[in-house]
């Protein structure tokens, strides 16, 4: 906090805006927020930066009323404020434009604009009226769509601008974007920093969320790092360089990601040897085509294709979450029968689906039960995990994987999306599996967990665990894998060497013999 | 959110509001009839109104506890009350019809044969939920218009009245206190303790926080739902048993009628949540109290037959309330950040309501 009393005053003079100090909020198990501080002034991009888990959305939605604020004070253009719920922090000026466009897709665009308040004309929405005054609000951005269209007929990222048009339309005087930029493009980030530009010029305060540190740099003014619920400090964004940017955001030195590339490289499956799994013709109607596929312990086999391509379709075969309808699996050189998850589990097979929220977390459930879980239910439930190696377990995962927070009763729903994926991972190590498979591990979460996730892939690989891994970031599967496997079309089409592959080659394979938009899917 | 007092437990495990109701019916009572809260002892038996509120609440609570994991699976089962009803028919007609119908040997036949067909019922309700993937509200309608229909022609359509001193005393026998209570406290203790010291408990909420994660975690999602659904059969079953003994009749009509009801009540004051996961015993068992209390309160106080019901149902929704976190937060004051070592607890609409 010193560093905050210390940074300069921007550019822009005048009382803060938005002014938070000492805010706590506590879930049960998981202080969210800790005695943080946070200012926003008039006429400034303000990034807020942090890790998953560090707060950051947290700290949006106690300032727009979503959240209750234990302790701390908020104010509002200097008067003190509580919001209870969005809609009372709107009408103080503060608006929001979240992730996930949450907008009305079945309505038209001037209609979702001026939601809720449409202009009237003897009682009966003025529709004539209500299309003027969108054209208007979306001129003033710089927007040339018809106001009178169907949402749902232009593409997310116009959607998003509608979004932020229709935050304009009430004269807000806090804009807060959360992540608007992940769905778009080069250009329509570039037409976003103009229109939040032009809206910065007239005065607007502007909260700006981005895991994209180029954007950061490139639009905004000051910048407040947050770490597990605590500040780090506020800084100016021109005196802050990248490098101590992501120390203060992570709280350690870089360099492990690289650590990490040599510790890969240095590993050798030996593939002579009975594989751990050797998988032929195994295939599903309308889910993939025939394939095999080996994995041999201590191998990472790395799944590339593009969404669809049938990676997750394949493994979901594998571990029996789809029942095969042919094809034969062999572990350890014996056959297996795998008609479901079970089967698989017995035979030591293990999987994390990509769908964390709808196939991995018992929300309600907290860390300690979510994580023996697979273990329980392979046990059965006359024979409960005997405390004392539960708590052992436990105290040994959350320290190898660093979960936080440390505290095994706390419920999963309230971790951040990280370490609800180390959690899952842990469930899984338990069962001691010889095949882990994991899709999709590093999806939505941040930098210094995904560098712990892949870190502890090399490590389980390096004991010679046999280990599937698919991510749609093909830098991260080649620099993970010994082999990949590359996938288009519910087909497998080629096999590389991970190490001596490279991104272009990858790419180039899933684009021959394929149509056009494949191509361009891929390169966007 | 203190946890570490034991009236910051009750808030966070939701128990609190079920057991001030409870608490406020109960002064209601004594205040309105001082004779209420004394208990005495004749013959070795324990008499007085608490006692009669146990015992009333005998079915009411087993059929709960039944209830309570259907619940925590994501379902319901509107079947209780029309298994109760076929129970009480089949024993009743069996041991009419038994050559000895006096003896004890009648009575136990007639009840195991009894509990076995209303176990097939639970397996008939767990095929359609579990294995058919219906609709659990769907699926157990089938078996409560169905059953009382079954239950009719298993009597002919007559009300049977028996003459068994063994069959009495499951619903009328008295070791001190009332059997009927001493087998829904037993099925209490040992639910809590199969549910809580095994893994059963948490496989339940797994099953019914997440389907699919379980299933893909390797949990037989399905025998587990089949499992629960059997005994919530079974228990319906036995409060089939204790309401037909207590009579010593059978009306096909009216054996466990709407008591599904107020099972799903008592679950719900408990704070067992309709939409499945987390599941409280104790919650159940309070909230059986809860209803049963009510009940007799009504009569305690003398209120209007015609009023009864609505009364019924004020309380109800007053208990539902408190117990619900957006309602809590909009009408109840949270103290200032500063001070917050005490919370005052707002003043139970409960006790006003029933002043009246």
């Amino acid at each position: 906090m010193t560093e905050a009393a210390t940074a300069q005053k921007p550019s822009s003079t005048g009382a803060p805006v938005v002014e938070m100090r000492g805010i706590s909020i506590e879930f049960p198990g998981v202080k969210a927020l800790q005695d943080v501080d946070f200012r926003l002034l008039p006429g400034e991009v303000h990034a807020l930066m942090g890790e998953n888990g560090a707060g950051k959305s947290t700290l949006i939605k106690a300032l727009t009323g979503v959240y209750t604020i234990d302790s701390g004070q908020i104010r509002v253009g200097g008067a003190p404020v509580s919001f209870a719920r969005p809609a009372e922090a709107q009408a103080a000026g503060v608006s929001t434009v979240y992730q996930e466009v949450n907008l009305c897709a079945n309505l038209t665009v001037a209609e979702n604009i001026l939601l809720g308040r449409e202009p009237r004309k003897a009682g009966a929405i003025d529709g004539r009226a209500m299309r003027a005054r969108a054209r208007e609000v979306l001129t003033s951005i710089g927007l040339h769509i018809d106001p009178a269209s169907t949402l749902s007929t232009h593409p997310i990222a116009v959607q998003q601008l509608v979004a932020i048009a229709r935050a304009v339309a009430v004269d807000a005087s806090v804009l807060i974007l959360d992540e608007p930029t992940s769905s778009l493009d080069a250009d329509e980030v570039a037409e976003l920093f103009r229109i939040m530009r032009t809206l910065r010029d007239k005065g607007t305060a502007i909260l700006f969320v981005s895991h994209f540190l180029d954007q950061v740099y490139e639009i905004s003014d000051r910048m407040t790092v947050l770490r597990n619920g605590k500040l780090v400090g506020e800084y100016l964004t021109a005196e802050l360089s990248r490098l101590d940017l992501i120390s203060a955001m992570i709280g350690r030195e870089l360099g492990e990601m690289d650590a990490l590339a040599r510790m890969t490289a240095s590993h050798e499956a030996d593939s002579s040897r009975v594989p751990t799994l050797r998988a032929r013709g195994l295939g599903r109607v309308g889910s993939i085509e025939p394939m095999d596929l080996d994995v041999h312990a201590g191998e990472v086999v790395g799944l590339a294709g593009l969404l669809g391509s049938g990676r997750t379709e394949l493994v979901r075969l594998l571990f029996g979450a789809d029942r095969p309808e042919r094809g034969t699996i062999e572990v350890d050189g014996k056959p297996v029968s795998i008609r479901n998850p079970r089967n698989a589990i017995a035979a030591g097979i293990a999987f994390a689906s990509e769908d964390r929220k709808g196939e991995g977390l018992i929300a309600d459930l907290s860390i300690r039960d979510n994580l023996v879980l697979a273990m329980q239910a392979s046990r059965g439930w006359a024979r409960p995990v005997p405390r004392r190696l539960k708590d052992e377990l436990i105290e040994k995962y959350i320290e190898l994987l660093d979960i936080r927070p440390a505290n095994p009763d706390a419920l999963i729903r309230n971790l951040s999306g990280g370490n609800q994926q180390k959690v899952i991972l842990a469930r899984w190590l338990v069962t001691q599996p010889k095949l882990l498979i994991l899709d999709e591990p590093t999806r939505g979460i941040d930098i210094g967990a995904k560098a712990q996730i892949m870190k502890l892939v090399a490590t389980l690989a390096a004991e010679g665990m046999a280990v599937i891994f698919i991510s749609a970031e093909l830098e991260e599967v080649l620099r993970i894998s010994d082999r990949v496997v590359v996938l288009r079309d519910r087909q497998k089409i080629a096999e590389l060497e991970g190490r001596s592959a490279s991104v272009n080659d990858v790419m180039s394979l899933i684009a021959s013999h394929s149509d056009g938009s494949t191509l361009e899917r891929n390169a966007s | 959110m203190s946890t570490s007092t034991p009236l910051g437990k009750l808030r966070t495990n939701g128990l609190l509001w079920p057991i001030v109701a409870l608490v406020a019916l109960l002064v209601v009572n004594v205040i309105a009839r001082p004779s209420f809260a004394s208990i005495t002892l004749r013959d070795g038996h324990l008499y007085g109104s608490l006692i009669d509120i146990l015992r009333n609440g005998a079915p009411t609570l087993l059929v709960a506890l039944g209830m309570t994991l259907v619940i925590a699976t994501r379902g319901i089962d509107l079947s209780v009350g029309a298994t109760a009803a076929i129970v009480g028919a089949i024993t009743t007609t069996y041991i009419v019809a038994a050559p000895d119908p006096a003896s004890a040997r009648a009575a136990f036949i007639g009840m195991a044969i009894a509990l076995v067909a209303c176990a097939l019922l639970g397996v008939w309700n767990g095929f359609l939920v579990s294995v058919l993937g219906i609709q659990p509200i769907i699926a157990t309608l089938v078996l409560m218009v169905a059953g009382r229909g079954i239950a009719m022609l298993i009597t002919d359509g007559q009300i049977i009245t028996v003459n068994n001193e063994a069959f009495s005393v499951v619903g009328a026998g008295f070791v001190l206190l009332p059997v009927s209570i001493l087998i829904s406290i037993a099925v209490f203790i040992g639910l809590v303790i199969i549910t809580r010291r095994t893994a059963l408990g948490m496989l339940i909420e797994s099953v019914g926080i997440n389907p699919e994660a379980s299933r893909l975690a390797g949990i037989r999602s399905r025998t587990i739902v089949w499992m629960v659904y059997v005994f919530a059969a079974l228990c319906a079953g036995v409060a089939g048993l204790m309401i037909t003994s207590n009579v010593n009749s059978v009306n096909p009509n009216s054996v466990g009628l709407w008591i599904e009801l107020d099972a799903i009540l008592a679950v719900v004051i408990g704070g067992t949540s309709l939409a499945g996961g987390r599941f409280s015993l104790a919650g159940t068992l309070l909230g059986a109290l809860v209803i049963q209390t009510l009940t007799t309160t009504v009569y305690n106080l003398g209120i209007e037959p015609q009023a009864i019901l609505v009364f019924k149902a004020a309380v109800v929704l007053a208990v539902c309330l408190m117990q619900a976190p957006k309602f809590r937060a909009r009408f109840v004051r949270r103290p200032k950040p500063p001070t917050p070592a005490i919370r005052p607890t707002a003043p139970a609409p409960v006790p006003s309501k029933v002043g009246q």
